[in-house]
């Protein structure tokens, strides 16, 4: 068991550690410091990947504190999957931050990253309701903090309304989960599972601690922070936010819902979601398409993409579960090829409207390539690893008899190609005279690529995280 | 070389030059035109041997997993052949005329990589061995020909791309959902000759929705009205873009995945029991005439013939969706007919582009004096296209015509000689005012031995050469018309 343990610590220490340090150690060894956390926790995360592949989902309770009360962890394929997501794309937007920051954010951007992953890893292994609510908040406080690491107006506005909406949505959360816990006595995600029994304070609580997962996911109507939010943040910020953080929040609704209250609710609450994921995703692809700056484009199609897992909730099949699920990692790697890519451009030619991308396909390829690689997933054309999504939600949508969830996909999917060739073909105009391009590194051109590749690859071979997904699932 | 890998190795041949060539700065010219040429002569090679064994009975497949329920199938069948070795060797002489053609033009690595990437698609398409894998590398086939279409960067060429993604996004998105509704129905449905679909047919109406949507989906790069609109637009893109687009690449693709679908999923017999074939010939019928008589009005050489594609597109169609043997070889044959003729006929109107700057019909005047070779291939493939013997477009119609007697639909014969009419009516006109009236204006006479570059004028006989062949030498037992005879007799053995 103790082998166990030290496999499942690992991933959580060793960026704890690291951000520490980092802290410590003053401006020349952060950059030394933060890539050696980095690569071990990288090859933690792989180790305990592997294990949980071979071996089977890994349970251990912490501290003595057992079920019903305690700290439980549990890394089972899910679990696992969303951390190998964490580790990768996080780790490649920060490698392509360094150079968007000055020095000064580098010293608190790497030691903050480094807290994010940790508590990120810690989330989607905890096996109970309240570990849940502690790591959720670790997240958040990373997040703000990070989104005002420059210091500049745009920025603090940005974290403060981040602040605002993100924590009556922990409270909300909270407040559902002491409901539960006063009702049934157990805050283990597996003893709950066995013990909620329809009635009104579940009812209650479902609804609260849905409310808050979803202000801070967030889901329409609620997503009204985040393209303002996303706007003012750091780009690479922006790409962590969209890309991993607000999945945190969704991954703990996607396991309360699915796992706790999806058994004794009754099926139009489901529904109810659904429609709201709709919505998201129609209203979101317009907006999207409606938007003069290049980041918002982006911003807004996170709003669309978000719809989409929320679809899941009236399916619940287990084919429906697997398509959100490859939604919410090939979205992460998507996602953030995408935004890095927008702060290359930044960089390059320093126009933030849409039609500042005018010539620049031949200036800079790499970006360009990634931008329309990660737009391929977005869309869900194949190869991508949001076509497999699609795939799944879609045969979802026929088997359970609810083909309009269906139309909802394929129509999102014409709008996002709507939004996403609205960037793509002006960069194909000759660039217009008197725009300087101003040359950027080729790690931060390869860094978008690389995400790219990544949504990609999970369009080529699905197996195997579908396989890795099936580990120690709940059927 | 291990049999079974043998169409991954087709789909690469075509794949991995494209991702070099990407590569490739725009000063290594000989680089490229060589690694271009090697690799299709190399694809060239390796698809005639693998007809050769599929000829002898030979089975290649390859099967990588993906979904959990469904693999990735790369297989050759004799209809798979029939479409790879019309593109092998229509991508060798593009790929020369190509080469010719932008001689001196920008970007030219992001052309022959998109190029090259648009024939491995192809290549795809035709190995596909079930929907899933069809539909990826339909999909892709859209993504790799957009850069072609809009290769030119001028505002024009872009609004044609949007166009050309409106069309076929949208087509894709019916595709991907009859796909999904006949997975769920039927699983995992492979392609089989005479159809795999018998063990489904209680869902009658889920099977017909979920036809009606495929069909519907490929209808768009098959150009089938009303979906055409994208193809007269997408006549900005280059010259040698145009013969591929509409030759080979992508409206054969929605031919071909027509009759995949209609032969090798549903099985022609169930097709026809679930009623919904005779629609479908209904709609080939009209959009063959509506093609002709917008070609007619064209005053655009390109415009013209890219209405006359979209005629010449519903033979095929018209031809698949007939119940009987002879109208479906005469449909399966076209699909080779029509493609070595059409791309003459672009061809022909890229050399008198790029040679005198003719683009309008009007101007065409004498220009058979000036250009007699080019002239001469354009009028066997004009002549094909009316359907006079002994040039290729005389058989389809013949086996057309036969068959609709045969299947009682007579209506068909008057669609096709109405057709035949309006062909003649467009091409005619063309041949006689080159041939037979003075110039409008003194070209100047050619310093060179050839009236254009040889790499223009070798590409363009040949498939005039070949067009004339394939109707000449129909009775051979190689020939496109032998060979869909074997596909056919496959297809309806009960």
């Amino acid at each position: 068991m103790t082998g166990a343990w030290a496999l499942m610590a690992w991933p959580v220490i060793v960026p704890l550690l690291g951000a520490v340090l980092a802290l410590l150690v003053g401006r020349d060894g952060v950059r030394i410091v933060a890539g050696v956390a980095s690569i071990v926790t990288l090859v933690a995360v792989a180790v305990l990947a592997w294990k949980v592949a071979t071996v089977g989902a890994l349970h251990q309770d912490i501290g003595g504190w057992g079920a019903p009360l305690g700290i439980g962890w549990r890394a089972d394929g899910l679990a696992v999957l969303m951390m190998l997501t964490v580790a990768l794309v996080g780790s490649l937007i920060s490698v392509n931050a360094l150079d968007h920051l000055g020095n000064r954010e580098d010293r608190e951007y790497l030691p903050l990253w480094l807290f994010v992953w940790c508590a990120l890893n810690a989330l989607v292994m905890s096996a109970d309701a309240f570990n849940l609510y502690v790591t959720l908040e670790l997240t958040t406080l990373g997040a703000v903090a990070l989104i005002v690491v420059r210091r500049d107006l745009p920025g603090l506005e940005a974290g403060l309304r981040y602040l605002l909406f993100a924590l009556p949505g922990s409270l909300c959360y909270l407040l559902g989960i002491s409901l539960l816990y006063g009702a049934y006595a157990a805050l283990d995600m597996g003893l709950l599972a066995q013990r909620v029994q329809p009635g009104p304070v579940t009812w209650t609580a479902a609804a609260l601690v849905t409310v808050g997962l979803c202000l801070k996911t967030p889901l329409f109507p609620l997503h009204v922070w985040l393209p303002p939010t996303y706007g003012g943040a750091p780009t690479p910020v922006t790409a962590l936010l969209s890309a991993l953080i607000s999945k945190g929040s969704y991954y703990v609704l996607f396991r309360m819902w699915l796992e706790v209250f999806a058994p004794v609710l009754d099926a139009e609450v489901g529904q109810f979601l659904g429609v709201l994921g709709a919505a998201a995703v129609l209203w979101g692809s317009l907006l999207a398409l409606s938007q003069s700056k290049l980041k918002q484009v982006v911003a807004y199609s996170s709003v669309a993409q978000i719809g989409y897992m929320f679809l899941v909730f009236p399916m619940a099949t287990s084919g429906a579960r697997s398509g959100a699920i490859y939604l919410v990692v090939s979205h992460a790697a998507a996602k953030a090829s995408m935004f890095v890519a927008v702060g290359n451009i930044h960089q390059a030619v320093g126009i933030t409207e849409l039609g500042g991308v005018q010539g620049l396909a031949y200036r800079m390829p790499f970006t360009f390539l990634a931008m329309a690689l990660g737009g391929i997933s977005l869309i869900g054309i194949p190869p991508s690893g949001g076509f497999i999504a699609k795939w799944y939600l879609l045969n979802a949508a026929i088997q359970t008899h609810q083909w309009w969830w269906g139309g909802v996909l394929l129509v999102g999917s014409l709008l996002a190609a709507a939004y996403v060739f609205r960037i793509l073909r002006g960069s194909f105009l000759p660039l217009p005279p008197g725009v300087e391009v101003r040359s950027i590194p080729l790690g931060n051109e390869l860094a978008p690529l690389a995400l790219a590749l990544i949504a990609l690859v999970l369009g080529l071979v699905p197996w195997f995280p579908l396989d890795l997904l099936a580990v120690g699932a709940a059927r | 070389m291990r049999g079974t890998w043998l169409p991954v190795w087709v789909l690469l041949s075509s794949l991995l030059p494209g991702l070099v060539i990407f590569l490739l700065p725009q000063d290594q010219r000989r680089t490229r035109t060589t690694l271009n040429l090697a690799a299709a002569v190399t694809k060239l090679g390796l698809t005639l041997f693998m007809a050769w064994g599929v000829f002898r009975g030979r089975h290649y497949e390859t099967r990588l997993p993906f979904l959990p329920n469904a693999d990735l199938v790369l297989r050759a069948d004799t209809f798979s052949l029939l479409f790879i070795l019309l593109s092998a060797v229509l991508w060798f002489v593009t790929t020369i005329y190509a080469v010719g053609y932008l001689e001196g033009t920008e970007h030219l690595s992001r052309f022959f990589g998109f190029f090259s990437l648009c024939v491995a698609s192809t290549m795809g398409i035709a190995l596909a061995g079930n929907l899933l894998t069809f539909f990826l590398f339909y999909e892709m086939l859209t993504l790799s020909t957009y850069p072609l279409v809009i290769h030119k960067g001028t505002p024009d060429a872009l609004r044609a791309g949007n166009v050309y993604l409106r069309y076929t996004l949208t087509g894709a998105t019916l595709l991907l959902a009859g796909v999904v509704l006949l997975y769920v129905l039927a699983g995992a449905v492979e392609f089989t000759e005479r159809g795999a679909l018998w063990g489904a047919v209680e869902h009658r109406t889920g099977l017909q929705v979920a036809f009606v949507l495929m069909i519907a989906g490929l209808g768009v790069k098959a150009a089938l009205v009303p979906l055409h609109g994208w193809l007269p637009v997408a006549m900005v893109a280059p010259a040698p873009v145009s013969a591929l687009l509409h030759a080979v690449a992508v409206v054969k693709a929605g031919a071909f995945g027509i009759t995949r679908v209609i032969y090798d999923v549903y099985g022609v017999y169930l097709v026809h029991d679930l009623g919904v074939m005779r629609p479908l010939a209904v709609v080939a019928g009209i959009t063959i005439l509506y093609g002709s008589l917008r070609a007619l009005q064209q005053g655009d050489l390109k415009r013209r013939l890219a209405y006359s594609t979209v005629s010449q597109v519903a033979y095929i169609v018209v031809g698949v969706s007939i119940f009987g043997t002879v109208s479906t070889i005469g449909g399966l044959v076209h699909l080779v007919h029509q493609g070595v003729m059409k791309i003459t006929l672009f061809f022909c109107a890229g050399n008198f582009a790029e040679e005198l700057h003719v683009h309008r019909v009007k101007d065409l005047r004498g220009v058979g004096r000036r250009m007699p070779l080019t002239m001469g291939a354009f009028t066997i493939a004009a002549l094909g296209m009316i359907g006079i013997p002994p040039v290729a477009g005389f058989i389809t119609k013949w086996y057309l015509g036969i068959g609709a007697l045969e299947a009682k639909e007579p209506w068909l014969v008057g669609v096709l000689l109405m057709s035949s009419l309006l062909n003649a009516g467009y091409f005619l006109p063309i041949l006689y005012a080159a041939w037979f009236q003075a110039p409008q204006q003194d070209w100047k006479p050619n310093p060179r031995r050839w009236e254009i570059g040889l790499s223009l004028l070798l590409p363009t006989l040949t498939t005039a050469a070949l067009s004339l062949a394939m109707g000449l030498f129909a009775g051979w037992e190689f020939s496109p018309l032998s060979w869909t005879k074997l596909i056919t007799e496959r297809e309806f053995r009960p």
